[in-house]
């Protein structure tokens, strides 16, 4: 009896959360598949006809936004690594006993909702705000000067926006570093700079490595920041997707560009990690 | 300055070799550290020379400043005042990475990151030197601790034995002028330490260098030293040989730190030629060597060691130190008997009997028993 208890144990603690992805995540899924190989529109009624053209269309006509989207997505994660690293270094590092305040610091603007902090940006950066207005009356920035609406408001709001996915796996494996293993390295003549480069940059990668997985998606698929910090050459493949389903009502084309884009993504995680997840890479660094 | 001195042991500091410069050298070492607003001071002024090719002991309870005194040798941190000399020359201010020397942490701090090859080779890599001699010297000194074979192992795939081997490899294939270890053997359990006691005084015979070793364990101080720094409270309470610090210990806290000891004291009845009686009671006496110090009337604190006790039945003959008292504790320790024997006057004394006959022992709980020693068995304390 005990023995089948302890057998069950493991599926029934799977079982509440299995439950809820079956049903908010695979079924919405299956539909989607569905829905991206329909034909017809919304007066007409859509129809399975298990046809790629959805595809093909998405494709030829939103390419731009994709490759746009990939690349935002890029900078913005580098943005964030070269950000975010210091500020996880010093954490880890020179933080004492101050660390728990340093992070609930950093995780504090995530407590104001996602859209919200993004407006209160586009209020910073506005043409006229407080930041560029007193700029641009002292004379400092010509009056035709503006941040919002170019790609680095976006790149920079999506930096802001995942900083702290970032920052906190970095951090743990900063914090995971014994000091005695920093201090060896001196011990055996390395200097500050060969340390870093030798000992904390290696040991520090899985968190990089696990940093870059948790912002780079999202940011690459957000929409929000596009809409509310760009302008009409920085919509992204988010900001089409959410058109086409809300606006333009065109859900086959709607879907098949979110699985076109979910196939990239995937294939963009799969390469990273194996280019880099492995320990191969810690050989490498260990040089 | 003169009121900051290196302790009771600063007196009989052994002087190095005469004429060598000594390979580390503390003058005066103060180190101070403020903790939650308060001034700690963890050393209070230690001073001590290390002759080239000894194998040296700081040896102490936690907090008495040998890890304090170790890691300003090796430079991980800057005295509040005193020099630190290696080989004659002051590097005081000098960094970790611009010392000749190096260390063997406790618990390794091994990279976790890269194999046991790429460890050891470390050192070597990063005062550039050349591809075919590291590689030379890595493998000659992985012979060394008998890791041949083992190049590619991450130090988490390995025993805390071999990891301990990695860390002095590590250290080792540098050629330092001198090698630190801090409680290099804590981690490990008593078997592999004790192999391992024997390991580290081969090595040390072998490359011939100076070897500083921070610990706890008297036994192991002991056991491998040719000299050792007794440390309490920030201060050297004696410099010596083991021996010298075993049988003439120069203070209660060494007595009492150093094996087991039984501390005494009473006052000098008479001084009968160069022996002080002290009287005890009606049939008790402790005799101790006067050493043209002692006089009728001065009180004494003396120790005995537990093995140098008689035990007995009946009141033996002779100049014997003699007390009587009642068995309270009999432990059997295989080799040894072990009593603990009380005193009419609350004092407690410890003996060890061999059980070098068949294993009889000589009194039971509760039975009334003399206890003997030679004069010069008392060690009068200072």
């Amino acid at each position: 009896m005990s023995r089948l208890r302890a057998a069950l144990t493991p599926y029934a603690l799977i079982f509440p959360g299995g439950l809820w992805l079956a049903i908010f995540f695979v079924v919405p899924m299956i539909v989607m598949l569905s829905l991206s190989l329909q034909s017809g529109s919304v007066e007409d009624g859509y129809a399975f006809t298990f046809n790629w053209h959805s595809y093909a269309d998405g494709l030829a006509n939103y390419h731009d936004q994709i490759i746009r989207s990939l690349l935002y997505g890029l900078a913005s994660t580098a943005l964030q690594i070269a950000i975010g690293f210091p500020v996880a270094y010093w954490i880890a590092f020179k933080g004492g006993s101050r660390k728990s305040v340093y992070l609930f610091l950093l995780l504090l603007p995530f407590l104001v909702s996602f859209v919200l902090r993004t407006i209160s940006w586009q209020f910073l950066l506005s043409d006229n705000g407080i930041l560029l207005g007193p700029l641009k009356d002292i004379g400092l920035l010509p009056d035709g000067f503006r941040v919002l609406a170019t790609p680095f408001a976006v790149i920079a709001g999506l930096a802001y926006n995942f900083l702290p996915f970032m920052v906190l796996p970095m951090y743990v494996a900063l914090e995971r570093i014994d000091p005695r293993v920093l201090e060896a390295a001196q011990d055996l003549y390395a200097s500050r700079f060969q340390t870093f480069l030798r000992v904390v940059l290696p040991l520090s990668l899985p968190g990089v490595f696990a940093g870059v997985l948790m912002t780079f998606v999202p940011a690459t698929s957000d929409y929000v920041n596009a809409s509310v910090l760009g302008g009409t050459n920085t919509t992204m493949i988010g900001n089409v997707i959410q058109n086409q389903y809300l606006v333009t009502q065109d859900y086959p084309t709607a879907s098949a560009l979110s699985f076109t884009l979910m196939a990239l993504l995937l294939v963009g995680i799969f390469v990273y990690a194996r280019a880099l997840g492995t320990e191969d890479v810690l050989e490498v660094a260990a040089r | 300055m003169t009121e900051i001195q290196a302790g009771p042991g600063a007196a009989v500091t052994a002087a190095p070799v005469s004429g060598a410069v000594p390979a580390i050298e503390l003058d005066n070492v103060v180190k101070e550290y403020v903790s939650h607003g308060e001034v700690v001071r963890a050393v209070k002024g230690v001073s001590l020379a290390i002759t080239e090719g000894e194998f040296f002991s700081l040896l102490g309870p936690s907090g008495c400043g040998k890890t304090t005194s170790m890691r300003m040798i090796a430079g991980f941190e800057d005295p509040t005042q005193g020099i630190v000399r290696l080989h004659g020359e002051d590097v005081t201010n000098v960094p970790p990475n611009k010392r000749d020397i190096n260390m063997v942490f406790q618990s390794y701090a091994l990279f976790p990151h890269m194999n046991v090859w790429d460890n050891v080779a470390f050192g070597l890599k990063r005062k550039k030197v050349a591809d075919a001699e590291i590689k030379r010297r890595v493998g000659e000194i992985l012979e060394v601790v008998d890791l041949v074979g083992r190049e590619k192992r991450r130090p988490k795939e390995m025993s805390g034995g071999q990891q301990q081997r990695v860390a002095l490899a590590r250290a080792l294939v540098n050629r330092p002028r001198a090698l630190l270890l801090d409680e290099p053997l804590g981690a490990l359990d008593l078997k592999l330490r004790q192999a391992m006691q024997i390991e580290l005084k081969r090595i040390q015979r072998e490359v011939g260098i100076t070897f500083v070793y921070v610990t706890h364990d008297q036994s192991e101080a002991l056991t491998m030293s040719d000299r050792i720094a007794v440390m309490n409270d920030g201060l050297v309470e004696q410099l010596a040989e083991p021996r010298e610090i075993y049988e003439r210990p120069a203070g209660k806290f060494v007595a009492g730190f150093i094996g087991t000891s039984n501390l005494l004291s009473g006052t000098v009845q008479q001084v009968v030629g160069d022996t002080a009686v002290l009287a005890l009671g009606a049939n008790d006496r402790i005799l101790v060597p006067a050493g043209g110090e002692l006089a009728a009337g001065a009180t004494v604190d003396l120790t005995v060691r537990p093995e140098k006790i008689k035990i007995a039945k009946d009141r033996p003959e002779g100049d014997l130190s003699v007390v009587r008292g009642t068995v309270s504790e009999v432990v059997y320790l295989g080799t040894s008997n072990s009593y603990v024997v009380a005193l009419g006057d609350g004092a407690e004394i410890t003996v060890f009997e061999q059980n070098a006959h068949d294993s009889t022992i000589t009194a039971e709980r509760g039975d009334t028993v003399w206890l003997s020693w030679q004069s010069w068995h008392s060690y009068a304390l200072r």
